[in-house]
């Protein structure tokens, strides 16, 4: 993380250089920079699409011309205002890719990427076709914008209102990032299942981050079509959307300011290319695609993660040690009384395809008692967690937690009762820093959404959740690396910040996956009092653990599960002389 | 619409649709073992019909430049490792393939007019040029992000179907290429006629078809891909090598590519940039077949061309717009068909 006070002074230099280039440049270096301005607003979306969210499009173009095109329309027949037809496209655009998102980003990954291609394809047709946007021809005499009594005619008027336009755009999205809703967005690359089981709705996130995309791109075609005056469909191919991607790739698709270097990148590169080729060809044609294929290759071969963070490394790094502001604590939920029942698990069965994995298992857990689930490797432990914290749903059986039955809810829903979890091949997201890993277990116990998180009105709710996840590192223990990568922790020490995040989120039952595994004696002797320290506040815990000296010292109870059944239940002392469990862990004698 | 059009729109949607049920084939099958989208299978065909057209209309095709320029360039990326590794011996055997082949293929092309062969030599000769870009452009863009994601191997296709689109237009220009009808028999049918070259695409399709369930079924290197398909790891531990699957993916993948580019040059004029629409139709066949069913992406391509040809008819402008937008109620079908478990 960079200094804030570096930002800060690099973005002021930023405006100033922006805010006098027109007074200085010639003609045509500001309509470049129109271009590149206009282009960088559509590679933020996919910055946010596909940099932080892992999903991609190719066909960001089309909504480009979606935004162009209503306008281009409404305007010059039916006379709407250009400040009118602005929302109107935004609304058409945000129907559009809406309904897209809701058919494609419940598949795997690849199918969104093949969908907007095909739909990049397909609106691209459609705008060269239908007679009332003018076929191929297209539609002239856009209106130009007017501001009160000022028309924005020229490149230079236009040049401020783009780059505005653009800065509000970044900001807004750096703001999003760096919030609730911003972690659980960056969950979604490599963690949605974490995120839904800390209470994330991961397919809202991924079409909310498809829409808001699409929006910037339709911002950037209404900007287009009243900077051009014209439109037709050649700017809104799918070649166009490609490039768009190539642009963000370049730049450095994890990187709000890489959207604005790799389009300046592209254009510039496009530009210079488009100059000379033809001539050390001897034909004319788009040439410039070859380099820039190639130059694609090269970045994903060599640089995946473009241009921004290797000039980033030119200048001194600071890391950021901003204390947490005190805040106020957040609410929390009332627990239920110590001794009564939270986990009632019936006839738990779980099969994969012939494997049974879990075999009609029951058992109960309650409030304010540890109790350990323990077995074989490949008892189907950890098929019963998932079965119970739905990441997995069980086959057949019952589940009822507090007396609700969940074996059918989704996670996130179950996380919302009040269960929370670890897991046992730790899911951290690497590069963010622990406390941030650990706020996403706080998820449902904030409010504020997308848009409060935009326009910074989410400041004083972001505060008690980060609050709260400081609180939770520190009573792990944990204070002094909360400022560090999660990835950059030993092992150990990871397993301890899942269970940092899972407290994060205020449960009632705490479903602990091979918490100790890892960790040293004294390190084993301190998460061992904890965890006596929360059973004595009521909370219960359900523990997965195979390291016996750990789970007969701590739990209530044990039951003992192999190969997916229920072998034996009861008090440790009970368990450490049952003859069949001993038969199980040391192999009987034949 | 009456039955005679229906009939002769039937006969065309159906010899396309064989087109995009090869096609659809190829890209099920890099997908399978590869994990890569393999958006240049376009550029295959075009390729594959341009060099023929080139070849027969006695220009030097441009296809030879690229197999030297990508076997050399090959030669050095493999040599000087071998160089750093001290494996010596490697070196000449690097070379020999890499330079050697494409540069025997270009002088045939210098010492015999390839205009005067006949057409099977022809047809064969244009197979030479083409197959081979496929393994060379697996080993230079693909192999060294081989684990990569899927995404990040889409966006290497995507990079590398832009790059062949720019190539196909330095080599071929901007016009269009029709080769000669392998056949001018035609059968009466009706009050329709029954175009040779219709049947010898479907028949040509459904014989390569055949021919490759044979390679999967029958053979140890159609086992072997079968094999990395299901576990790519569990594949490289029995000894089978990612890189070789790879390898015999892409050429089998280039091979089908170039030779449905050959089997359609006739019926309609391709461009440089022909390609990819028709690459992109098999694709909407093989995401029909969730890009891991056979028969159903190829019974999807089929429904594609028969689409496309119909709509032609009733609605020539939108056809490609009907086409493209069938894969919204494809993709819905499907996302409410698999809950989708994401494992990274």
């Amino acid at each position: 993380m960079r200094h804030p006070s570096h930002d800060t002074a690099f973005l002021l230099l930023f405006i100033a250089a922006l805010a006098v280039a027109p007074l200085f440049l010639p003609e045509f270096y500001v309509t470049l920079l129109n271009y590149i301005g206009l282009y960088a607003i559509v590679a933020l979306g996919l910055v946010m699409l596909t940099g932080v969210g892992g999903l991609t499009s190719f066909g960001q173009a089309a909504f480009v011309g979606l935004g162009a095109y209503t306008s281009a329309y409404l305007t010059t027949v039916h006379g709407v205002s250009p400040w009118l037809t602005l929302p109107a496209g935004l609304l058409v655009t945000a129907v559009v890719a809406g309904s897209l998102g809701l058919v494609t980003l419940r598949l795997s990954g690849h199918f969104l990427p093949l969908g907007t291609i095909a739909w990049g394809i397909s609106l691209y047709y459609l705008f060269g076709n239908l007679n009332a946007l003018g076929g191929h021809t297209g539609i002239t005499g856009i209106p130009p914008l007017q501001l009160f009594d000022l028309e924005i005619r020229s490149g230079r008027e236009f040049f401020y209102l783009i780059w505005v336009v653009l800065l509000v755009v970044v900001l807004a999205t750096r703001n999003l990032l760096d919030s609730r809703e911003g972690r659980a967005i960056r969950a979604l690359r490599g963690g949605s299942l974490m995120a839904e089981a800390m209470g994330v709705n991961t397919p809202r996130a991924k079409i909310v981050i498809f829409t808001v995309a699409a929006l910037y791109a339709s911002v950037s075609g209404w900007l287009y079509a009243h900077l051009q005056r014209f439109v037709n469909p050649t700017p809104f191919s799918l070649t166009q959307g490609i490039e768009y991607l190539f642009m963000a790739v370049v730049g450095g698709v994890a990187h709000v300011w890489g959207a604005i270097v790799g389009a300046g990148l592209i254009t510039i590169l496009k530009q210079w290319l488009q100059d000379w080729l033809p001539t050390l060809l001897g034909q004319s044609g788009n040439f410039e695609v070859i380099v820039f294929g190639l130059l694609m290759i090269f970045v994903l071969h060599r640089a995946r993660d473009g241009v921004w963070p290797i000039v980033m490394r030119l200048f001194p790094q600071s890391v950021s040690r901003v204390r947490v502001p005190a805040a106020e604590l957040l609410a929390r939920r009332p627990l239920p009384a110590s001794g009564s029942l939270l986990l009632e698990v019936t006839d738990a069965s779980k099969r994969f395809g012939g494997l049974v994995a879990n075999d009609k298992v029951s058992f109960k857990v309650r409030a304010g008692e540890v109790m350990a689930l323990i077995g074989p490797n490949g008892a189907g432990k950890t098929t019963m967690f998932n079965g119970i914290s739905g990441v997995d749903p069980l086959s057949s059986g019952m589940v009822a937690f507090r007396g609700e039955r969940i074996e059918s809810l989704p996670a996130r829903h179950i996380a919302r009762l009040g269960m929370s979890r670890t897991f046992q091949h730790v899911r951290l997201l690497a590069g963010m820093s622990v406390i941030e890993n650990v706020a996403i277990g706080a998820h449902l116990r904030g409010h504020k959404g997308f848009v409060a998180a935009a326009c910074r009105a989410d400041r004083a709710e972001e505060a008690r959740l980060l609050h709260e996840a400081a609180l939770q590192i520190e009573r792990c223990g944990l204070a002094d690396q909360m400022y560090e990568a999660a990835g950059s922790l030993p092992l150990g020490k990871q397993r301890i910040v899942e269970i940092a995040r899972a407290l994060a989120a205020d449960p009632c039952l705490l479903l602990l996956d091979e918490p100790a595994a890892g960790l040293r004696y004294l390190e084993k002797q301190a998460l061992a009092d904890l965890l006596r320290r929360l059973r004595a506040e009521g909370i219960g815990i359900l523990l997965v653990e195979h390291d016996m000296d750990f789970v007969m010292g701590l739990a209530d109870r044990v039951v003992v599960m192999e190969f997916g059944r229920k072998l034996a239940a009861g008090l440790p002392e009970e368990i450490q002389r049952n003859p069949a469990v001993v038969d199980a862990y040391l192999g009987g004698v034949e | 619409m009456d039955l005679q059009i229906a009939l002769l729109l039937g006969q065309d949607g159906l010899s396309n649709g064989a087109i995009y049920a090869l096609l659809a084939l190829a890209l099920v099958l890099v997908f399978a073992v590869t994990r890569v989208i393999f958006i240049p299978q376009g550029e295959f065909v075009a390729f594959g019909a341009l060099t023929l057209a080139s070849l027969q209309a006695g220009r030097l095709p441009g296809t030879i430049w690229l197999v030297l320029a990508l076997g050399t360039v090959i030669a050095l990326v493999d040599g000087s490792r071998a160089l750093r590794g001290r494996q010596f011996r490697r070196i000449p055997w690097i070379v020999l393939v890499n330079c050697g082949i494409p540069l025997l293929l270009a002088g045939v092309l210098f010492a015999v007019s390839a205009a005067s062969l006949p057409l099977p030599v022809q047809v064969l000769l244009a197979l030479m040029l083409v197959v081979p870009l496929g393994p060379m452009i697996y080993r230079l863009a693909y192999q060294p992000v081989a684990e990569a994601s899927v995404l990040v191997l889409l966006i290497v296709s995507v990079a590398v179907h832009v790059t062949l689109i720019g190539i196909g237009l330095l080599f071929f220009g901007a016009e269009g290429s029709r080769t000669p009808a392998f056949t001018d028999v035609s059968f009466e049918l009706g009050d329709t006629l029954l175009q040779g070259q219709t049947i010898l695409v479907v028949v040509a399709s459904v014989v390569l078809i055949v021919a490759l369930y044979f390679f999967f079924e029958r053979t140890i290197y159609g086992k072997a891909l079968r094999a990395t398909a299901m576990n790519r790891t569990g594949a490289r531990l029995m000894g089978i090598s990612g890189t070789l699957a790879g390898m015999l993916s892409f050429t089998l993948a280039a091979s089908i590519g170039a030779f449905s580019g050959i089997l359609i040059s006739p019926i309609t004029t391709i461009y440089y940039d022909s390609g990819f629409l028709i690459g992109l139709k098999g694709f909407v066949g093989a995401i029909i077949g969730g890009l891991a069913s056979y028969p159903v992406a190829a019974a999807g391509a089929i429904l594609v061309g028969l689409l496309e040809s119909y709509s032609s008819f009733w609605a020539s402008a939108f056809k490609e717009v009907i086409v493209f937008t069938l894969i919204i109620p494809v993709l819905l079908w499907r996302s409410l068909k698999t809950r989708h478990v994401e494992e990274e």
